[in-house]
């Protein structure tokens, strides 16, 4: 269906025309999704750096075992150094944070919102109310992981995978851990029910399916991921809080015994239980953190090369295709639960078939350089370096796919050095290049390209210093989640790597400070953008105006041509424009 | 005591079936490496050879040419992935996991976790383990072993120490009693979680003597780095010796003449 652009008056009674509405109404409640993706997009990096600033103290820790943290280690605790419980609450929370409350909402939550409706040439999201109320369901939940670290004895500090029996006899942060999650997930539910509705029912007159852009597709696949992965997990931790709340025993078995005493339990449950359907949720999550990114980059490698992207129906296939896989490869994460030959066989075969899409996905970026005009803008750069960056995170993927080999890595730094690497110089540098890509187009002018670009070679060299070295301290042997490692005879072996890491998260936590400070001074005194497609992009949302107005599009538009494409004598073709 | 030497790399591995792995890491990140390096060199001759400058276009607009060698390279890659999996992770695995030696001619103990400590439980001469019950659980109990049941008058429960003979498999059983925890021994590349409720056999036969560590590869709570347990590979006459002198001391002189429980005289 696609609406008259003319008629803004009738609706579903949220198109009241922006400046009629209140400030409150405008920018706090707001139905508008280009407002709800601002407002995903701040609470979000807010949460990144929170995340990120519990592992910058951590890492002091690592690096320097049981010394005092200097300057504000006595806001912590007493003497100054880093508790064991502090050390595996900040562990909990800064995974927690990370995923749920930063990467997922900024990625889907912030580019999903401003962006498909905008792509798909619709006035706003099928449901307006239902994305505002996706927006403050979300908020809910980061306030209550927030206030979590206030209850008595601090916040959730059994991992943010909660393994019981351990999360089930945790404190009671775990329960507010609990409870943030039920929020936190329903927040996506919400969401990802409104991106399918918008971007199939939405579509604007000539936008087949076929002519989607990339982003469109990455959103789409995503919040199919969301919407069947996410309920398995909400059911689980409803489970998990009736177990520390009510005295049912879902995932404890008979017999357990704490600290020399009988717990007083029903028994009969399984600990396992909870991983499958942890890891049924968490592995397709993975894809939600990399599928957005891989179509943000699309967006942007479309534009720099100045050419179509190479093999977009391949690519497109790719992408269902790797998302309907995720749904078969949870149990790769449990490999050492006592798995046999059968089961591990089978799910080691379904992760080797899931990197082929991924390499498929890598080649056609590959492929689309060749006999490219490359503009090395600062979004370029980042989408660029994603590409080396994705390669490292899904390669050091094989040695854990294999059951063999993940003998010796299984829980070590080998698999934080592995999913970091997709994760955070994968998807991160896709939305950092996201941020510079359509911040034009949201504030209507550009970011600082010097500032953008001392940015962008900073992050390269100091994430590697981070990440690297986690493949041979893993290598080595050294297990994750090990406040002390130095205990031991390998990780203390080992120990010189973590001050080159925990060296590189604080450099790396320096060129952030011209990021925020570009973002913040660029709205008011960047360069202006002297068109609605100042980059010479040819996707929908480059001809709504910078920045778009309340409903979007002024006048109607409508669609001629696929996503990528170019005229003969090398001008962008953009798919609103009529004439050859 | 020497120690082995640990670096950035592997550490020193003294199993029959770790070779294997490691042969497996290896080859593993030498394919890894060739994808990368051709993968890097190609996108850096892509940048420095396509980017914007005066005088230069877009070779390829409107007909995409279509490249025939990725294909190849793709059906390559699944080829190499199809033939680790089936000629090197699943034999391996099988063979860790599956094929267990028996349990007459092999060390059978059981190993309990608990926070913060490992419990190490051998059946005495009579190769019965003794019944456990939780409510006899206490302090020098730790994991409730019945001393009235026959079976359990000779069993040695040793605290952290796991003492094997050298070039004699070892079959382990693995439980745990509160939270989840992974029994992980880096130089003998043995890694399993030991879950509560569940008891989970692995095995595994150390080639050269020497005190090594048993890790903690789950978190299990506040001091899960600190949950270090050792294990002590000795030569069958330094195992023997030890066992006795322990036996020696539960069952005081009422104990039956040695013999070796090695089984190296059988």
């Amino acid at each position: 269906m696609s609406h008259d652009t003319h008629h803004h008056s009738h609706g579903n009674g949220h198109s009241q025309g922006g400046h009629a509405l209140p400030f409150w109404r405008k920018y706090i409640f707001s139905t508008d999704h280009k407002v709800i993706g601002l407002q995903y997009g701040i609470t979000a990096v807010f949460f990144l750096l929170f995340g990120f600033s519990l592992m910058l103290l951590m890492r002091w820790q690592l690096a320097f075992p049981k010394q005092a943290i200097p300057l504000i280690g006595k806001l912590f605790t007493d003497d100054g150094v880093l508790s064991p419980e502090l050390y595996n609450q900040f562990g909990a929370m800064h995974g927690t944070i990370m995923v749920f409350l930063g990467v997922v909402p900024l990625a889907v939550g912030a580019f999903g919102n401003y962006l498909v409706p905008l792509q798909v040439g619709a006035h706003d999201m099928a449901f307006p109310k239902l994305n505002m109320m996706s927006y403050w369901v979300y908020f809910c939940g980061g306030v209550v992981m927030l206030a979590s670290f206030f209850s008595p004895n601090g916040a959730a500090a059994s991992g943010w995978t909660s393994y019981p029996p351990l999360s089930v006899i945790a404190d009671n942060g775990q329960s507010m851990w609990l409870i943030g999650m039920v929020f936190l997930i329903t927040s996506s539910l919400l969401g990802s029910v409104n991106t399918i509705v918008t971007a199939i029912q939405l579509r604007v007159k000539g936008l087949s399916f076929m002519r989607w852009p990339v982003l469109v597709w990455a959103q789409v696949t995503t919040a199919f991921l969301l919407l069947l992965a996410f309920p398995p997990l909400e059911a689980a931790g409803v489970l998990q809080l009736m177990d520390r709340v009510a005295g049912t025993s879902f995932f404890l078995p008979s017999g357990l015994v704490v600290s020399g005493e009988a717990l007083k339990v029903s028994g009969g449950g399984n600990p396992i239980l909870w991983q499958h359907l942890f890891w049924f949720l968490a592995h397709p999550e993975v894809y939600v953190l990399i599928l957005p990114a891989v179509g943000i980059v699309g967006e942007i490698m479309a534009v720099n090369t100045k050419k179509p992207l190479y093999g977009y129906k391949t690519l497109i296939y790719s992408m269902v295709f790797l998302g309907f896989m995720s749904f078969i490869v949870w149990a790769h994460h449990m490999f050492m639960t006592g798995m046999g030959v059968t089961m591990s066989t089978f799910f080691q075969a379904t992760t080797m078939i899931i990197s082929v899409p991924s390499v498929i996905i890598l080649t056609t970026y590959l492929l689309t350089l060749w006999g490219a005009s490359i503009r090395y803008t600062v979004p370029m750069l980042f989408a660029t370096a994603f590409l080396p960056m994705f390669a490292i995170g899904g390669l050091t993927g094989l040695p854990l796919g294999l059951t063999a080999s993940d003998i010796h890595l299984h829980d070590t730094y080998y698999v934080i050095g592995h999913f970091h690497y997709v994760v955070a110089p994968g998807t991160l540098f896709a939305l950092m290049a996201g941020v510079y890509f359509w911040y034009p187009k949201i504030t209507g002018r550009f970011m600082s390209d010097t500032l953008g670009k001392i940015h962008f070679w900073t992050s390269v060299v100091a994430i590697n210093g981070v990440f690297m070295p986690m493949f041979f301290m893993g290598m080595a042997g050294v297990s994750r989640r090990l406040y002390d490692q130095t205990v031991y005879a390998h990780g203390a072996a080992a120990q010189p790597l973590n001050v080159i890491m925990s060296v590189s998260a604080w450099i790396l936590a320096l060129a952030q400070l011209p990021f925020l400070y570009n973002m913040a001074t660029s709205w008011k005194w960047g360069k202006k953008a002297e068109s609605n497609n100042p980059w010479g992009a040819t996707t929908l949302e480059w001809a709504a105006s910078s920045p778009p107005p309340h409903e979007n599009f002024t006048t109607p538009v409508e669609v001629f041509r696929s996503p990528y494409e170019y005229s003969s004598n090398q001008k962008p073709l953009p798919q609103f424009v009529q004439e050859a | 005591m020497e120690q082995p030497h640990y670096g950035f790399w592997l550490p020193p591995n003294i199993s029959t079936h770790g070779a294997e792995i490691d042969n497996l890491i290896t080859v593993l990140h030498w394919f890894m490496a060739v994808l990368f390096v051709g993968w890097g060199i190609y996108l850096v001759y892509c940048l420095v050879r396509f980017r914007e400058r005066p005088g230069h276009e877009v070779a390829i607009i409107k007909e995409q040419a279509h490249f025939v060698l990725p294909k190849y390279i793709e059906i390559g890659i699944i080829l190499i992935e199809a033939c680790l999996l089936i000629f090197f992770s699943a034999p391996i695995w099988a063979k860790v996991k599956r094929d267990f030696p028996k349990e007459s001619d092999a060390l059978v103990v059981r190993v309990t976790a608990e926070q913060f400590a490992w419990t190490i439980h051998y059946p005495g001469k009579d190769g019965k383990f003794g019944q456990l019950k939780n409510e006899l659980i206490d302090g020098t109990n730790p994991v409730g072993l019945d001393r009235n049941d026959p079976d359990g008058k000779d069993d040695i429960i040793s605290p952290n120490m796991l003492n094997i003979p050298v070039n004699k498999p070892v079959i382990v059983k693995l439980t745990a009693k509160d939270v989840i925890h992974n029994f992980f021994l880096p130089v003998m590349r043995v890694k399993q979680d030991a879950i509560p409720g569940m008891t989970i056999p692995l095995w595994f036969e150390a080639t050269q003597t020497g005190k090594f560590e048993i890790a903690c590869a789950q978190l299990c709570g506040v001091g899960h780095t600190q949950m270090r347990g050792f294990f002590n590979v000795m030569s069958p006459q330094e195992y023997d010796a030890w066992y006795n002198e322990e036996e020696k001391s539960l069952l005081g002189d009422s104990a039956p003449a040695a013999t070796q429980p090695s089984g190296e005289n059988k």
